[in-house]
């Protein structure tokens, strides 16, 4: 099979699975107490204020309906209007795309590739210096809490030495154009991106050393150093191939790093979609919540596809069965 | 050679002994009551108040002791109900095949897309956060993972000899899964007990930070809330309780691992 029709058939196994997605948020919504008409309307309303707000907004209707309307608007990209900003859902998410790709796309390529590095240097020499000190701290990086990263990344160079802003994507005071900006957001980016990146760094790295190790006592390395091939190749060749489990593992990571989102979102007042997630949850605004959820895990299939098409692309023994 | 110096292990085991000596014997090493007020706010860290108080004037360390409590309560709870869960998913899903497995691992596979904490935040704010809905919400988290590890054992096993000859005898379905798969599927899934616990607590920490959590109980991610407020004036509010927290999740890691690397395939 081709690469080709291996994607699409992927991208098709997919559309049913988000569609379960999608009903599990509605359920999970619904069967929920508390009614929302009182979160649209707020508290101390007339009952016939609460019925005219259920009928604008469909909540009067049965729930097999509410719902078929539901997947039917949500197939077509249209997650209806944010109960509490009368915006449509998809723009809402739209505006708030970039900032967490941003953060999370920049965590994710530095993990990746610092995380894979570090491994593949210090396995050669393990139980050595640096291996035991990378393995202590490694170990320490992958049991600390993001936003406690954060707060202490926050601590230290923001408000001690000043050196990065604490919050936010851009400066407030006027809006610089071009490369300018683009300086500003890097500049706002390097805490919140170092904090949602130690985790998985020492996590890939960890990963990365393991099968390095694995990979050097194979036969096939033994016979490279016979053929008295340069060390810097021999070690090429064991990376390649402890590189592969690491790939399907970092793929892996895609909704752990959202999750790690959410939370940096908020220590670092990130305009992502993790803070529109958790302010649309704090007020019950249920299409905005199933928006984003339904969004999220579209993206984390993406990840996934994309991670295994890479699985292939590093292991030329990869065949689409 | 080893794969990891086998120290972690131990190291691990010992850092747990202390939280754990820390959440059972609480009311004995702070004697203080971590919810009265009425010290001196926002003091530094001094003999009187070991890690000094918040901006109540509430004991820090007081507040983290008490809040190993909760940590492991959520924690272990969580566990236990998530392992609970996936065992019968899995067991079931192996053993009967066909539709069951497919309906089975397809809802596993959807608890798997959706990001944990996108998951937990719908729940809680919908249902409260309260300590017993945290519980299970968490646990609906951490369910497929193990769903998943024993599923693969049972596939294997469910054709061995034994059960087989289990089965030829008449033995009935839930008798062969409860006496004959369930004993040899559970080993990996013990394995990975730690680790689980270790991420329900992060991700109770995670909630109460968010200010979804139990607001009767003292978490050590609702201290690490409150603690964002007074960064400037109270270092010492954000890194203590953040410094609990990392602690025992490194234990909980490190005898994972240490497990890991004793009962696994070991590199020589």
């Amino acid at each position: 099979m081709s690469l080709l029709t291996y994607s699409v058939r992927r991208v098709v196994v997919a559309v049913p699975m988000l569609l379960s997605v999608a009903v599990l948020t509605f359920v999970l919504v619904h069967i929920a107490p508390g009614d929302p008409a009182y979160y649209l309307a707020g508290d101390g309303g007339t009952p016939a204020y609460y019925a005219l707000i259920r009928q604008k907004f469909g909540l009067d209707r049965p729930l097999p309906e509410q719902l078929a309307r539901y997947l039917w608007t949500v197939a077509h990209g249209d997650f209806g209007r944010s109960l509490q900003q009368g915006q449509p859902v998809l723009s809402l998410i739209i505006t708030r795309v970039p900032a967490t790709l941003l953060l999370v796309g920049s965590a994710f390529v530095v993990s990746a590739v610092v995380g894979v590095a570090i491994g593949a240097l210090v396995a050669p020499r393990a139980n050595g210096f640096a291996d035991r000190a990378v393995l202590g701290t490694t170990a320490l990086g992958s049991a600390l809490p993001v936003f406690w990263t954060g707060l202490l990344l926050a601590l230290l160079f923001s408000l001690r030495l000043g050196w990065f802003p604490v919050q936010g994507m851009m400066s407030s005071r006027g809006s610089p154009a071009g490369w300018a900006r683009a300086v500003d957001v890097l500049h706002h980016l390097i805490l919140p991106m170092t904090a949602l990146a130690v985790q998985p760094l020492a996590a890939f790295s960890r990963l990365m050393r393991l099968k390095m190790l694995e990979a050097l006592a194979e036969p096939f390395i033994l016979t490279a150093r016979a053929k008295g091939l340069p060390n810097a190749r021999v070690m090429l060749q064991a990376a390649r191939n402890a590189v592969l489990p690491v790939v399907t593992v970092i793929g892996g990571h895609a909704g752990a790093l959202v999750t790690g989102a959410v939370l940096t979102e908020t220590v670092f007042a990130w305009p992502g979609l993790g803070r529109l997630a958790l302010d649309a949850t704090l007020t019950r605004d249920y299409p905005v919540v199933m928006g984003v959820v339904v969004i999220a895990s579209v993206g984390t299939v993406i990840i996934n596809l994309v991670t295994d098409l890479a699985y292939a692309a590093v292991d030329p023994r990869i065949t689409y069965a | 050679m080893h794969k990891h110096p086998t120290l972690g292990l131990e190291v691990g085991l010992v850092l747990l002994g202390i939280v754990v000596a820390l959440a059972v014997f609480a009311g004995v090493v702070a004697p203080l009551d971590p919810l009265r007020t009425g010290a001196v706010p926002l003091q530094p860290p001094s003999p009187h108040h070991l890690l000094g108080t918040d901006e109540l004037g509430r004991d820090l360390w007081s507040n983290i002791a008490y809040g190993a409590r909760v940590s492991l309560l959520v924690g272990v709870l969580s566990t236990l109900l998530s392992t609970v869960t996936g065992l019968a998913a899995g067991v079931a899903a192996g053993y009967y095949g066909r539709g069951v497995d497919e309906g089975l691992m397809r809802i596993a596979e959807v608890f798997q897309i959706i990001p944990g904490m996108l998951i937990a935040l719908l729940l809680v704010a919908f249902f409260g956060g309260r300590l017993w809905t945290l519980i299970p919400v968490i646990a609906l988290t951490g369910w497929p993972l193990p769903a998943r590890v024993v599923r693969s054992e049972i596939l294997s096993l469910r054709e061995r000899e034994f059960v087989l000859g289990a089965r030829a005898l008449g033995g009935r379905d839930v008798h062969i899964m409860w006496r004959h798969l369930l004993p040899n599927a559970f080993p990996p899934v013990l394995i990975g007990l730690p680790m689980q616990v270790g991420r329900a607590i992060l991700l109770e920490a995670g909630l109460s930070f968010l200010g979804l959590g139990d607001p009767g109980a003292a978490s050590w991610g609702k201290l690490l809330q409150s603690a964002q407020e007074y960064m400037r004036e109270a270092w010492w509010l954000a890194l203590f309780p953040g410094a609990a927290l990392t602690a025992t999740v490194l234990a909980l890691y490190l005898v994972a691992e240490g497990l890991h690397a004793r009962t696994g395939p070991v590199l020589q």
